[in-house]
């Protein structure tokens, strides 16, 4: 097969594949069709993870060591098969949080943190270098193989420079593939269709041929037994170490590879097919490993003894005339070479940009003011990155020489990218990991592989001399490199593994163990970890402070472009109701630009970008109490409202309460009114009555002396009646006068008994008193008192019914206060009548006979009302009673000034 | 602590538990099955027979994706009750 023909081969297909993930590209910006997401696509984008390793290097490691290679594959059967236990949460994390690459997600579990993310970004740059000069490695052997069978047209040059040449194709076809634009989610739609067909043509190549071996060189599977009984390799070495160790390194790799955690992870586009991927990748797994012995069987019998296992893939179809089926094996490893590369290199190149390029430029920046134009410094930083990272897997491999097994460079990279498994794995199940025991865990780990794996990988006399190697640094045999602490006998792979995981897990959790979280730590550890319990969470909310919209739509103009950023902030304006350009600054809006930021230049820059915008750098305690300040003023706000309103409702009732007691009262005065009236007219028609039959003239002189006494006593009763009232109506309304002296009781009384018998004098009364005890002197209105006194003798006077009528009068002291009770011996007063007695107008008799208008009782009661005592009846004695209480000397009015 | 859920569980909901416990043991019963070899030969006293090896763990490798595969798909179209399955998390394993 000439040079050039081959070459030609290759450019075409390649260009057949950046012509699909071209076209699909395209129907994905225009809306995206459901196949792109459909699982079966997913499944075989993770086919990433079989490279020229799996397409050449399986043959080599099987016809080398037996079935020891099956473990690269075992190891991701486990985890994907167990996706409910890591993968699942993995993925969903990845989605919630927006996460570009794994160096990302790290940083973003430990607050967002810039160091990790440069730590981790330089651990995969340096892991991946193996794995790049084992793509280079395999190609150029591939390209040899096929050079050697022809001699005409181009020559091929040395392995060397064709390396060189591979190198700079793929960079150049890596940048033109994957760094034509910035998308929002770090997806790569287009990369990911492509990297589908290439698994499957990888898929039908290995299989073609393996095929072809077992049923056309050979006779049936049970040939092929036959034939692996009789192979060297019939019998094996199963090293428990390895065979374990492998397995558990294999299971790890497959989710901390830059290039498998951006498929699985960042481009995944819906978790149902992570349910699909967990048999169906394994599947791909079986598929692809289950021809690898008897090729390498096949191999070993029919090519010569010195054949490199690696290319039996392409050598034995050649050998036996089959140039197409070679140059469908050829085809096969090319594509599985460059799909890695480009995948690998791409992921690496957003690492870099993100999380080392864009934070330098933010701290180079002198001022505020967003200059020039960061979407290209973005996309310059990638494909230098991208340029760079092939740099140096060339140099790897022309370092190495090119002549190790290609299983056996894959394996120093596989330990390199598992030292991310500690941080990662503590980070998803544990709240108490934190930034220091990550970044702790990763040096040393990192400095562990180095040591033990990644340098002595160079050959004993590159970086480390033979010397350091037998002897130990300076002499210190515990120092070995691959005998490190005395663990001699141990395979080197296992060794390196062992050491740096062991160093790695403890510095780990150590250093979490003795380190305290920062508040932005702990809230993405409670996101992370318990990302099922919550539906949507929220990481981080902004506080407006003092945005302005227009910087943050020319920021975003300078990293998304013009119209993509006018057309997302257009979009922001009208969910929020508004529109023009410039949406008012909510927590949701900014937290929507932070995300579409963070696609393209990184979470942590993207963050840092809109902080400074925002003028403070993150959620700070100051900040969560002023919050608290003002929600504690809204709360005091609020309670004092609720007071007013309290008052107010009690006004409410009060007013109520005395509107109820002033429609009685006017109720009452009506009634009062109605009383007078009636009072007054009824000695007013005796005394017009006969005032008319005096008038008449013809009278009797006899008859006009009693009609005339008549008139009299009528008029009397009037002014009476009326004298009454204005006394009760000045005692009532506290303006009564009062004349307060020191006067004896018993002189009281005896006045009051003089004036009151007046009353029925023909009846003839027997008074009781107790003079001793009335021997008190009292400080009130002598008067007024004796008015009270004249009343109650009066009434009983002319109510007592008894036969023989009594009067008691006793008198009591307790303390400050004088009780005088007068009791009689009548029939008393009835129970439903008594507590009437003291309204006004009430009367039990009928008015003639007592002669009075029933205003007694009630005058009484405002008299001592106003002496600061009291007037009561008290039953049950025998007869009619009633208590006067007073106080025993009276200072001043009760009433005093009353308006 | 979801303590306070019924003790007997409609059997519905009680499969589908049993069947995220099956795709929780699935990779353990895998690891065991995959690692069984290393107890066939403790060390390399006698040479192991490529064929026989190579035959069973193909088999086991198998015999994992199939029931993986009709473990995901019974799963699958309980993935939408995602708030249980979210709360059982709690139960009693980690993840």
């Amino acid at each position: 097969m000439p040079f050039n023909l081959l070459v030609l081969a290759c450019l075409t297909y390649v260009a057949f594949l950046f012509a699909i993930a071209f076209a699909v590209e395209r129907r994905a910006q225009a809306g995206a069709a459901r196949w792109l997401r459909s699982p079966w696509i997913y499944t075989l984008s993770l086919s990433i993870y079989c490279t020229a390793w799996t397409f050449y290097g399986a043959v080599g490691y099987a016809a080398r060591s037996g079935l020891e290679f099956v473990t690269i594959y075992l190891g991701p059967t486990l985890m994907f098969i167990g996706w409910w236990w890591v993968l699942r949460k993995l993925v969903r994390i990845g989605r919630q949080q927006r996460v570009t690459s794994i160096a990302d997600m790290i940083s973003s579990r430990y607050g967002k943190s810039n160091l990790l993310g440069v730590i981790v970004t330089l651990i995969c740059v340096v892991a991946a270098t193996p794995y790049i000069a084992l793509q280079l490695q395999s190609v150029t052997l591939s390209f040899g193989v096929f050079a050697a069978a022809g001699s005409y047209g181009w020559v091929m040059p040395d392995t060397a420079s064709t390396g060189l040449w591979v190198a700079s194709g793929l960079a150049l076809f890596t940048i033109l593939f994957g760094t034509r634009n910035l998308d929002a989610n770090e997806q790569h739609t287009g990369i990911v269709i492509a990297i589908a067909v290439e698994a499957v043509v990888k898929l039908v190549a290995l299989v073609a041929v393996g095929i072809f071996v077992v049923w056309f060189i050979a006779d049936g599977p049970a040939d092929i037994v036959t034939r692996i009984n009789a192979s060297p390799i019939a019998d094996w070495e199963l090293v428990p170490t390895r065979w374990a160790g492998l397995i558990a390194l294999s299971a790890t790799a497959v989710i901390t590879l830059p290039r498998m955690f951006q498929v699985l992870v960042v481009e995944n586009s819906d978790e149902r097919n992570l349910a699909t991927a967990s048999w169906a990748f394994p599947l791909y797994l079986a598929a692809m490993s289950v021809f690898v012995v008897p090729i390498a069987v096949v191999g070993l019998q029919m090519l010569p003894a010195g054949a490199n296992p690696d290319l039996f893939v392409l050598t034995v179809p050649l050998s036996v005339g089959q140039g197409g089926l070679a140059m469908l094996a050829f085809l096969g490893g090319f594509s599985s070479a460059t799909s890695m590369v480009i995948v690998a290199s791409i992921a690496l190149a957003t690492m870099v940009s993100n999380h080392i390029v864009m934070p330098v430029w933010l701290s180079l920046r002198p001022t505020r003011e967003v200059t020039g134009d960061v979407r290209r410094l973005v996309l310059n930083a990638r494909r230098f990155s991208i340029a760079g990272v092939l740099g140096l897997g060339y140099l790897y491999y022309s370092f190495s020489g090119g002549s190790a097994s290609l299983a056996s460079i894959g394996l120093i990279s596989f330990v390199g990218v598992a030292q991310m498994m500690p941080a990662m794995l503590g980070g998803l199940f544990w709240r108490g990991a934190t930034r220091v025991g990550a970044a702790a865990g990763l040096i040393t780990g990192f400095v562990l592989w180095a040591y033990t794996l990644f340098l002595p990988s160079f050959g004993p006399d590159s970086v480390f001399s033979l010397s350091v190697l037998m002897d130990g640094p300076l002499g210190l045999s515990w120092l070995r490199p691959q005998a490190l602490f005395g663990a001699r006998g141990m395979d080197p792979l296992i060794h390196a593994l062992f050491w740096s995981l062991v160093g790695n897990t403890t510095a780990f959790a150590l250093g979490s163990l003795f380190s305290f979280p920062s508040p932005v730590e702990r809230v993405q550890g409670l996101a992370f970890v318990n990302v099922f319990d919550t539906e949507r969470s929220e990481p981080q909310a902004w506080d407006q402070g003092l945005i302005d919209t227009e910087e943050l739509l020319k920021l975003a103009q300078r990293i998304l472009g013009d119209e993509p950023a006018l057309t997302f902030f257009q979009q922001a304006t009208q969910e929020q109701g508004t529109d023009g350009y410039l949406p008012d600054p909510t927590p949701s809006f900014l937290e929507a630009l932070e995300r579409k930021l963070a696609g393209a230049v990184g979470a942590a820059a993207a963050h840092a970008m809109i902080a400074e915008l925002a003028g403070r750098a993150r959620v700070t305690v100051a900040d969560l109490i002023r919050v608290a300040d003002e929600t504690a003023q809204i709360m005091e706000n609020s309670s004092r409202l609720e007071h007013q309103r309290a008052e107010l409702e009690r006004t409410a009732r009060q007013l109520r309460e005395a509107n109820e007691k002033l429609t009685q009262i006017s109720i009452q005065k009506d009634a009062f009114l109605s009383q007078i009236s009636h009072e007054l007219r009824t000695p007013m028609t005796s005394i017009r009555a006969f005032s008319e039959i005096l008038m008449e003239g013809d009278v009797p002189p006899e008859m006009a002396v009693t009609q005339a006494r008549i008139i009299h006593e009528e008029a009397i009763r009037l002014t009476r009646l009326l004298d009454d009232l204005l006394d009760l109506s000045v005692l009532e309304n506290g303006t009564v006068q009062l004349d307060l002296r020191l006067v004896s009781l018993t002189e009281l009384i005896d006045r009051a008994l003089r004036a009151a018998g007046q009353v029925r004098p023909e009846q003839t009364f027997v008074i009781w008193r107790d003079l001793p005890t009335e021997a008190l002197f009292i400080r009130t209105d002598p008067d007024r008192l004796a008015q009270v006194f004249i009343n109650l003798v009066s009434n009983s006077r002319k109510y007592c019914d008894a036969r023989q009528p009594e009067i008691r009068i006793a008198v009591k002291q307790r303390g400050a206060r004088v009780i005088v009770d007068f009791i009689d011996n009548g029939s008393g007063i009835p129970k439903d009548k008594q507590h009437i007695i003291f309204e006004k107008f009430a009367r039990l008799t009928d008015q003639t006979r007592a002669g009075g208008a029933g205003l007694g009782l009630a005058i009484c009661r405002e008299i001592m009302a106003n002496l600061g005592g009291s007037i009561t009846y008290l039953p049950a004695q025998g007869g009619a009673a009633f208590r006067v209480t007073l106080p025993l000397r009276l200072e001043k009015p009760k009433y005093s000034d009353a308006a | 602590m979801n303590r306070r859920g019924p003790v007997f569980l409609a059997r519905r909901s009680y499969r589908m538990r049993r069947l995220r416990d099956g795709a929780r043991l699935l990779p353990v019963a895998g690891t065991f099955l995959l690692l069984l070899p290393i107890l066939w030969q403790p060390s390399a006293t006698e040479a192991r027979d490529t064929a026989f090896d190579g035959i069973y763990i193909f088999a086991v490798w198998a015999g994992l994706i199939i029931v993986a595969a009709i473990l995901s798909r019974a799963l699958g179209t309980g993935e939408e009750a995602e708030a249980p399955a979210g709360q059982e998390d709690d139960e009693g394993l980690t993840p």
